[in-house]
């Protein structure tokens, strides 16, 4: 153990990239019951790894994709397929946001 | 603490119908959702708008809140009235939407706050401490090298007297190499506390670009505008550019316009599959200060049969 001030080695990654989540991760992670995570694989929300349900592996955006989902479903009220359509939405208009970012254009 | 007026938070007159109060919440949740809100307050309007909703949707709390009279501005300085809440009887069901916790001390002075009991009794509780999220402001030179941040969070926490407190935690984190923007550097182990033997939680921060003097980025790539004199764009040169990883030689090809875009391979954000840098050139015109240059210019005037408003026509 250290001591001090000085600060124990962190356990660091890039979640998006080095990391992959079971169905029961992501229940975890998004303080829900598995049925609300398979509600959002079957609306295409989340798109897993492997084909039966027990061998699901998420990628590690999913993390992120999924609680906002969630977040979305709940504060605005909406069903699946309006937080569906909402989310494809907002990654299009957050791609061309970036796209203009990167022309020099104001957003 | 100050009075919350949640009607002009609602946007609704006193006496809207509960049919219009429901139609304009929904409305404005809409715009301040912080999911969705461009607006730079929406985090703390949705949640005022959360709170305001809590009471006005529910005939019991309405009632109650009226009875404080019409007089009060919001930010106004208040204390709930000695003789509060007597003669109301509430009937429970009490909090629904959002998260209780996050609501104002106002709130809590008139309606109580909702502390959810953890646990309980019999077997014994296991379970993984909570995620924290949090954001961090990164230059895109640490994506470049890598690097190690000291980042400061504000954690809420109940201290010995049940108080609520924020106490700082400060952290040293090492910048992943190769991390853009909108991605999350995961921290095992750096959550909550878990409950009996369950496993500490995670803590998630979200990688933001400060914005760069020179380049503009768009996931893994880079925008640089570039000057260059008319001679180099016409004729051709050989220029140097400034690139996150040095100085590098760029070959402008000869008759070259404004706004042509060039691409220095591999030379954005690093990673398997490197981003590139794009370089956007910018005609920049030597000023005619002297006489010497306005000869120069004169002559390109004499000289040169051009007309740049030949495509539209005149």
């Amino acid at each position: 153990m250290n001591t001090g001030n000085k600060q124990p080695q962190l356990a660091i990654c890039i979640l998006e990239e080095q990391t992959q989540l079971t169905l029961a991760d992501l229940c975890r992670a998004c303080a829900v019951h598995e049925a609300q995570i398979i509600e959002l694989v079957d609306v295409g929300v989340l798109e897993p790894l492997g084909r039966e349900q027990a061998r699901w592996r998420f990628g590690g955006a999913s993390l992120h994709r999924a609680r906002m989902a969630l977040r979305l479903q709940r504060g605005l009220d909406m069903d699946l397929a309006g937080v569906a359509l909402a989310l494809e939405l907002l990654d299009e208009i957050a791609s061309l946001r970036a796209r203009l970012r990167a022309m020099g254009g104001e957003y | 603490m100050e009075f919350k007026d949640y009607y002009k938070i609602m946007g609704v007159a006193r006496d809207a119908t509960q049919d219009e109060i429901k139609r304009s919440y929904r409305k404005l949740a809409r715009k301040y959702h912080p999911d969705v809100s461009k607006e730079a307050n929406a985090e703390a309007r949705f949640k005022e708008l959360g709170e305001a909703y809590e009471v006005l949707k529910d005939a019991e709390k309405r009632a109650a809140y009226d009875q404080l009279g019409a007089n009060w501005k919001g930010g106004q300085e208040f204390r709930p009235p000695p003789d509060w809440n007597a003669g109301f009887e509430f009937s429970g069901g009490g909090f629904t939407g959002g998260d209780a916790a996050d609501y104002s001390d106002f709130f809590a002075s008139l309606f109580g706050r909702d502390f959810r009991v953890g646990g309980g009794g019999g077997a014994p509780f296991h379970a993984k401490g909570e995620d924290h999220h949090a954001k961090v402001l990164i230059d895109l030179e640490d994506t470049y090298q890598g690097a190690t941040r000291t980042i400061t969070l504000r954690v809420p926490g109940v201290n010995a007297q049940g108080h609520v407190i924020t106490r700082e935690r400060v952290l040293n984190v090492t910048i992943p190499k190769g991390i853009r923007e909108g991605q999350h550097i995961r921290l095992s182990g750096q959550g909550s506390a878990g409950m009996g033997e369950g496993q500490t939680g995670d803590l998630y921060l979200q990688v933001e670009f400060r914005a760069h003097p020179l380049y503009r980025v768009d996931g893994r790539d880079l925008y640089l505008d570039l000057p260059v004199a008319p001679w180099e764009a016409a004729l051709g040169a050989t220029v140097k550019v400034p690139t996150l990883g040095g100085i590098v030689e760029l070959k402008i090809p000869e008759g070259s316009g404004s706004g042509r875009k060039l691409r220095l391979k591999g030379r954005g954000i690093p990673g398997d599959s490197p981003g590139d840098c794009y370089v956007i050139l910018a005609i920049a015109l030597p000023p005619a200060d002297t006489e010497a240059a306005k000869d120069l210019y004169r002559k390109m005037a004499q000289q040169l049969n051009f007309n740049p408003r030949a495509k539209i026509g005149v």
